[in-house]
């Protein structure tokens, strides 16, 4: 990598320059090591004996290679359950939010539309000022979202920020096309479907994402509100166990006590581990474009 | 038919939201709908936990109920701040919060910056995809990886060990003055990459010709990040640290949580881990739901303040 980044030097440089591009490689060096050491560190743990690894001494090449961790993952009811509440959570959760935050965003992005700004404002309020903790926690309980499934997919359904990301798109979208189908007789539902959310598609796959990931990655709310069902708990609340179980091992002679055969806690928890980011670690760098651009219009002042 | 479409064309620029009559009403029908509809669930899940914010103001018992509970004023705000606890438990968050805002904002801004200076596309492309991992990361995991990378047989205490810095391995999660150190490291690793976009895209937007103006008159490459890039994004830097600063006490709940033990916990819990064990746990509802609205109360104020200070300064401003 050092190579690439010296070689294409087209004007004759003054030692400062020179010296400052090769603290500059180094500095992008050093900040990719320790960006990615952890996670390949966790990865060669995974594939690494279990009993063997509490020696230490394991960086990025696992000693004694085994698959028995990942076989131990795979066994677990609980690990499954969660892992089908998450795939679940993740799919249906991200198609509602997305389909309501691009209405309401339609809805408020028309220059037509009588109630565009109280509307607007009705949500922004919501960035700033909540309820805090306990009183959404006493009215999810009263609404019967407690131990239910649908705590993860209902109160999420509209967020502020990604409806102002659609809206600032939508926003840029020429009123014209809207016009010429109206005097084509298309109605509002029709011009959403038909001849906006064609032209979002781009804005869309950002917010997705967005919301995909949150998904993907929420535990508290498992925590929260499904603690005495077991049949909605999720994966990162089961990995979230697992951590503590491993952690309340004061010393790792009594982590090797606790130890099955060659499997030990640590070991089954990398393995956790890196099966939960898997999925996000294969898809993210294909999405990239789509969140630099989110960003960049959730930047712009509204 | 053509004359009217013409004269709507007219209105749309010159008058954006027409005038309510039925009329119009009827011709938004649909958009009426889906509003209304979507107000009734914004109302329940959003402005109906406010209601709950009288507990706060109450003696409230779960079987007398938010309206027939006694009404006891202000004595639960001040029993919170009678409390030592919470008065602790506000110095952590609020040292935290300032903690990481300013060291995940500046490493944010070199990075974004630096990387810019990386002349290799490939090499940028790489180093900004990496980057970006961690974001995508829950925070189980990266205090999972965290817990493997600080143990007794990890990296960190491995290469101390080595060069000899320290005799034996240090176990850093049972000293509180590790801690604070710890959060702020876990946050700039995970946030750092994604923190820096905004500012890379704000630095691609810079007019060339004020770089090749700056070469001209023979300036060096600090003197272009100091006299070029940094004026640039100076807009962008100061709206994020406006939207930042009042989320000073958002900022910690998950990652305190999850690495927080009794050894560190008088330094490790925040006002949102004092809600959830006092309030929720111990079912002491109106004293966690004071704790919450003075969170909210604080966090306002210091937007309020934060733009009222951009305002003076003719900076960009939120409001």
């Amino acid at each position: 990598m050092k190579e690439v980044y010296q070689s294409k030097t087209k004007i004759k440089k003054s030692w400062p320059d020179k010296i400052f591009v090769v603290l500059n490689t180094l500095f992008m060096i050093s900040f990719v090591v320790i960006t990615l050491y952890p996670v390949l560190n966790t990865l060669a743990i995974s594939l690494n004996d279990g009993t063997d690894a509490l020696r230490g001494g394991i960086y990025l090449i696992p000693r004694k290679l085994t698959f028995k961790n990942y076989i131990t993952v795979l066994q677990k009811d609980n690990l499954i359950t969660g892992a089908w509440v998450t795939v679940l959570r993740t799919v249906l959760g991200t198609a509602v939010a997305l389909i309501t935050n691009a209405i309401l965003a339609y809805i408020v992005s028309r220059k037509r539309f009588l109630f565009k700004r109280s509307l607007s404002l009705f949500w922004v309020v919501t960035m700033y000022v909540n309820g805090g903790m306990i009183p959404v926690f006493l009215l999810y309980k009263n609404l019967g979202l407690t131990n239910s499934f649908w705590v993860y997919i209902i109160p999420g359904m509209i967020s502020a920020f990604n409806m102002l990301v659609i809206r600032t798109y939508m926003s840029g979208i020429p009123d014209s096309l809207e016009e010429s189908a109206q005097l084509d007789g298309a109605g509002y539902t029709t011009i959403f479907i038909k001849i906006i959310s064609p032209l979002c598609k781009p804005v869309y796959a950002t917010v997705a994402l967005f919301v995909a990931v949150g998904q993907w990655n929420s535990w508290f709310d498992a925590m929260l509100y499904n603690r005495m069902s077991p049949e909605y708990t999720t994966l990162q609340y089961e990995l979230m166990k697992l951590l503590s179980s491993v952690t309340n091992q004061s010393s790792s002679a009594e982590a090797m006590k606790n130890a099955m055969g060659s499997v030990t806690p640590t070991s089954v928890r990398a393995a956790a581990t890196i099966l939960t980011m898997l999925p996000i670690i294969c898809l993210y760098p294909f999405l990239q474009r789509y969140f630099i651009t989110g960003l960049t219009i959730g930047g712009v002042k509204e | 038919m053509t004359s009217k479409a013409k004269r709507r064309r007219k209105e749309n620029v010159a008058a954006p939201t027409p005038k309510i009559t039925w009329k119009e009403i009827k011709r938004q029908k649909v958009l009426l709908f889906w509003s209304a509809a979507i107000v009734v669930y914004g109302v329940i899940f959003y402005y109906l936990p406010l209601v709950g914010w009288l507990m706060a103001f109450e003696d409230y018992k779960p079987k007398d109920g938010l309206f027939h509970s006694a009404f006891v004023g202000m004595k639960n705000f001040q029993h919170l701040f009678s409390d030592a606890t919470f008065i602790k438990v506000l110095r952590n968050t609020l040292a935290m919060g300032v903690i990481n805002l300013a060291v995940t904002f500046i490493m944010a801004i070199v990075f974004a910056i630096l990387l810019n200076e990386v002349q290799s596309r490939k090499g940028k492309k790489t180093v900004q995809t990496i980057s970006y991992l961690p974001h995508f990361l829950s925070w189980i995991i990266v205090t999972g990886i965290l817990h493997d990378a600080l143990s007794g047989t990890g990296i960190v205490n491995e290469i101390l060990v080595n060069l000899h810095l320290i005799e034996k391995p240090i176990n850093f999660f049972a000293h509180p003055k590790y801690f604070w150190p710890i959060v702020a490291f876990a946050n700039v690793w995970k946030e750092t990459g994604w923190n820096a976009i905004i500012y890379l895209a704000a630095i691609t937007a810079i007019d060339p010709s004020l770089y090749e103006a700056a070469s001209i008159d023979g300036a060096g490459r600090w003197a272009k990040i100091r006299s070029v890039t940094l004026p640039g994004i100076k807009p962008t830097i100061m709206i994020l640290l406006l939207m930042n600063v009042g989320n000073v006490l958002n900022a910690g709940f998950e990652i305190q949580y999850l690495l927080g033990n009794g050894l560190v916990q008088s330094v490790s819990q925040t006002i949102d881990i004092y809600v959830l064990k006092w309030g929720i746990s111990q079912g002491n509802y109106a004293i966690g739901t004071a704790a919450g609205i003075f969170k909210s109360f604080v966090s306002i104020i210091l937007i309020i303040i934060a733009n009222q200070i951009a305002k003076r300064n003719g900076e960009e401003r939120l409001f």
